[in-house]
């Protein structure tokens, strides 16, 4: 019956209503409620190669470790009291830099690797203990990996740590750019990011901000064990912990 | 655009550059600095605090007590007390102070030392100490994390 039916359908939707406003923590009525702000969610794993590193940031003093990603507050607390020095630079924001991007005689888009390599990852030989390279390889233009894994290998010191994770296969295109932060010495915090146009400034000669791209950073490609190793040849040794979120933690030796 | 201002309690007892001041030279003195123009050269306040404010463009080295950054600063920072970057801070350079809070959306590159005592060069040369307590954390927690 109709009019039976109303007073509790819109009793039924003023309870839904109430309930959302519960959720939401809203306390304006209908139509007058402001878009809450997303949370973007994080998430924790467990890491191994971090926990095999960690032995060596626990037992020694004074080290010096570069954190590669967006500036992250965390990391540079959790290493600044185990009393190491932390350098922090975004290599992967850095290669979106849109002046970087020229043609060659075929008139294909090519990355100014030289040019890349003159304004980043710029330090002295055999200065870091430690570098978290994270996931930048999996979203680095193909053309950069290779040089800044060589960068890598002169910025570390014989016998100095780098931690690497690479996406395997099952992980699929589109999977998530995170930033990594370190919450203690085996977990992992997971910051999903995007090329946002106003996530930084350019570092370079423009001091523009970066347009950077209108979508996620996107995987570029997937090595295989093969791959890995042939990347970090030069390397003394190189060890594998395969995650159960198709993650494969790689923690290289120089 | 709304012109930052530093907190009024502090600002009113601050030297003050404003937005539309371009300094290049040294810049030295014994009083808290404001800055929220463009200064490049190198900035040197014995031990007293430099806010730069987020219209600030700052290219030069500093040795300060504290420093506040909202804006961007190509240099070193060192300061024998603490440093805070704000959100939209842009700093490219290395850091070494005794304290540091850094802001979530804050954009950093460089290096971090923490250390218990960041005296200034010449005064360690001459085996001054800084005079303050050292700290017993090393860095401070940072801003709550912003959605």
């Amino acid at each position: 019956m109709p009019q039976r039916e109303e007073p509790e359908s819109l009793e039924m939707a003023s309870t839904a209503q109430n309930l959302m406003k519960i959720f939401r923590g809203a306390t304006t009525g209908p139509g007058q409620q402001k878009a809450s702000p997303v949370t973007p969610q994080r998430l924790t794993r467990r890491s191994s190669g971090l926990v095999e590193l960690s032995e060596t940031l626990s037992s020694q003093d004074g080290l010096r470790v570069l954190d590669l990603g967006a500036t992250s507050p965390g990391n540079i607390r959790y290493l600044t009291e185990l009393g190491h020095k932390c350098y922090s630079e975004d290599v992967l924001l850095a290669s979106f830099d849109p002046s970087l991007v020229t043609k060659d005689d075929q008139g294909n888009r090519v990355l100014d690797e030289k040019r890349f390599l003159s304004e980043n990852l710029v330090y002295e030989p055999s200065l870091f203990d430690v570098v978290f390279c994270w996931n930048l390889a999996d979203y680095l233009d193909e053309s950069l990996v290779k040089p800044v894994v060589g960068r890598f290998w002169t910025a570390l010191k014989p016998g100095g740590m780098l931690l690497a994770f690479f996406h395997t296969r099952d992980a699929g295109p589109d999977a998530p750019c995170y930033r990594y932060h370190i919450v203690n010495k085996d977990t992992l915090e997971m910051q999903h990011i995007v090329a946002r146009p106003e996530a930084g400034p350019n570092p370079g000669s423009s001091g523009r901000a970066y347009p950077a791209s209108k979508t996620h950073f996107r995987l570029q490609r997937v090595f295989n064990n093969r791959n890995i190793e042939n990347l970090f040849r030069d390397f003394a040794s190189i060890k594998f912990f395969l995650a159960r979120d198709n993650v494969r933690e790689v923690l290289v030796v120089r | 655009m709304e012109t930052a201002k530093a907190p009024d309690g502090v600002r009113g007892e601050m030297a003050n550059l404003g937005k539309s001041l371009s300094i290049r030279g040294e810049l030295s003195g014994s009083e808290d600095l404001y800055i929220d123009g463009q200064v490049e050269g190198a900035i040197d306040l014995h031990g007293n605090s430099l806010m730069v404010g987020p219209n600030g463009r700052i290219k030069a080295n500093v040795n300060a007590g504290s420093a506040v950054i909202q804006g961007k600063l190509e240099g070193n920072i060192r300061a024998t007390d603490r440093v805070d970057l704000k959100q939209s801070a842009v700093v490219l350079g290395d850091i070494a102070t005794q304290r540091i809070s850094i802001e979530e959306g804050a954009y950093f590159k460089g290096g971090v030392d923490v250390q218990r005592d960041v005296a200034r060069p010449e005064a360690k040369a001459a085996g001054i100490s800084s005079g303050k307590a050292p700290s017993p954390a090393a860095a401070t927690a940072p801003e709550p994390r912003k959605s």
